[in-house]
């Protein structure tokens, strides 16, 4: 692994029982580099995430990365008994905690709100103090499960320009795990299209007019191109 | 015209409905809620200096009052006040710490709780007043039989609500706590324990209730000290004024220990929408 890859894997095998899930599944990604992996519903994304996560187990292959990728869920998993800033600092073992944790939640767009609680956030402002935590570690390796899919549709597209921002800056490797076809095209430098426990295809947004990768998509996915994805 | 007329006559009724009507305040509410009580309490007293309610049935509450005076004064309430109040809170300690010490075994463990939930739980089936006579012939008529039956009063809803809010600690918050690698220790600390903590304070509330009836009736056994001892022996006298003192006495304790109890919640719970009276620390 050389110093500007972020992860390394290697024939990957994961299965639950008799039911294999990922199956010699092959994944590099650079630091910096942003990555969106795209697959029907059920083809192994969120297994295959965890499994970078460390969370489960695997049954073959290698993960050539960081031991403790940051992870940011679908849901914003901050701990209501936690002032925003305890959530964000959460296990990080530094006496400057508290000033990380202002420049974080600054940075996605929440100054002054160390103190408050996390019931008083909008969903978008929960899910963006969940970046915030995870980006506090500034991750080598930084892994999002559908973060924004619960969201509506005007604070996607914020978050959207948001997390841009934030990897331009801290540059992990990013691996996004999306359902929305439109959201990975307008987000990520690389898409990847997950299929048969392994990784069937890959576009590089700056090589292809977003209207044909996305019509490209969509039949990878088997969806006819002028019905728009769910 | 005429329908337009016609249709402003039909809404009348309905726009006088949504006129505010002179709604009482919040404190002639309050004020009202009190007159109740207070109009027993005069019926009480004036049924008592008329003689249709002999002292030696129900004393008058001006005859009630004089007594609470005569016995502060004398420093004697306070003596026997602080005696009950020391073993409830020797008890609720010991019983408090067994539980809550026996619920994170159990709550942690599936080892702990294959061998010691079954006992506990055939323990706690039996009424803890039943052991009354059993305590007696342990530990004689001294105190530690009395603390003995706080404890075990205090044990119970302590120990079971312990397990049940560590056992409901959302599994993807402690996923969490992988991801954000924490320690075992740190865990417990920030995620597992302040997890449950709404369990345990129902805990809490219920083993203060619990530990309260457990001291009237300990109380009740031979003593020289304490609330109950002042009731006993006021019985031997018939100084119904001293029973009656007796029994309001537990009634403030009982009222406050809940007292106690929810501010607990309102301190230890201010993040809970459920608890809390404002949004900031
Ligand atoms: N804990 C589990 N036990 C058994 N099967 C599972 C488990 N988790 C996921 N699966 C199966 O693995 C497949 C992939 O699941 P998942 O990775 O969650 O899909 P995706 O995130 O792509 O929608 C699904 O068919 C699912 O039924
Ligand atoms: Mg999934």
């Amino acid at each position: 692994m050389t110093t500007d890859t972020a992860v390394i894997v290697r024939n990957l095998r994961r299965s639950y029982g008799e039911r294999v899930v990922i199956d010699g599944l092959d994944l590099t990604i650079r630091k910096g580099e942003f990555v969106a992996l795209l697959g029907e519903s059920g083809c192994g994304k969120t297994t295959l995430l965890r499994a970078l996560a460390g969370l489960d187990p695997v049954n073959g292959g290698q993960i050539d990365g960081p031991k403790q990728p940051a992870v940011v869920f679908q849901e914003h998993r901050l701990l209501p008994w936690a002032s925003l800033w305890e959530n964000v600092t959460l296990g990080v073992d530094t006496a400057q905690g508290r000033k990380q944790a202002e420049a974080a939640l600054g940075e996605v767009g929440l100054a002054g709100r160390e103190e408050d609680w996390p019931r008083n956030l909008s969903g978008g402002q929960a899910q963006r103090v969940a970046l915030a935590r995870a980006l506090v570690r500034e991750p080598q390796l930084m892994l999002l499960d559908e973060p924004f899919a619960a969201l509506d549709a005007l604070t996607r597209i914020k978050m959207h320009v948001l997390i841009r921002e934030l990897v331009a800056r801290h540059r992990p490797g990013v691996l996004l795990v999306t359902h929305d076809v439109d959201e990975a095209i307008a987000i990520a430098d690389r898409i990847l299209v997950m299929r048969n426990g392994g990784i069937a295809a890959s576009y590089l947004t700056a090589d292809i007019a977003p209207p044909k990768l996305r019509e490209t998509l969509l039949q990878e996915l088997g969806v006819e191109s002028d019905s728009r994805a769910a | 015209m005429t329908i337009e007329l016609l249709n402003r006559e039909a809404l009348k009724p309905a726009v006088q409905e949504h006129i505010p009507r002179p709604a009482a305040t919040e404190a002639q509410l309050q004020l009202l809620s009190w007159a109740a009580p207070v109009a027993i309490l005069l019926a009480w007293e004036v049924a008592s200096r008329a003689g249709l309610i002999a002292p030696q049935v129900l004393p008058a509450p001006s005859s009630v009052a004089g007594t609470a005076w005569r016995l502060t004064v004398s420093g004697d309430l306070f003596k026997h006040l602080g005696a009950s109040l020391l073993r409830a809170a020797i008890g609720f300690a010991i019983g408090g710490a067994i539980g809550f010490a026996l619920g994170v075994l159990v709550g942690f463990s599936r080892v702990a709780e294959a061998s010691l939930d079954r006992s506990i739980q055939m323990i706690r089936a039996i009424p803890f007043l039943a052991l009354l006579p059993l305590v007696i012939v342990w530990f004689g008529v001294d105190e530690s039989g009395k603390i003995f039956l706080v404890s075990l009063a205090v044990l119970f809803p302590i120990y079971i609500n312990t397990v049940l809010g560590i056992r409901q600690v959302d599994p993807k918050l402690l996923e969490l706590g992988r991801v954000t690698g924490l320690s075992r220790m740190k865990t417990i600390r920030k995620i597992i324990l302040p997890g449950a903590m709404p369990s345990i304070l129902t805990g809490v509330r219920y083993a203060l209730a619990t530990a309260w009836l457990a001291l009237v009736v300990a109380e009740t056994v031979a003593t020289t000290s304490g609330i109950g001892f002042l009731a006993m022996d006021a019985r031997e006298f018939l100084q119904t004024d001293v029973i009656v003192l007796a029994i309001l006495i537990y009634a403030v304790i009982g009222i406050s220990a809940d007292g106690l109890a929810r501010f607990l919640e309102r301190k230890l719970l201010a993040w809970h929408p459920n608890y809390a009276k404002e949004g900031r620390k």
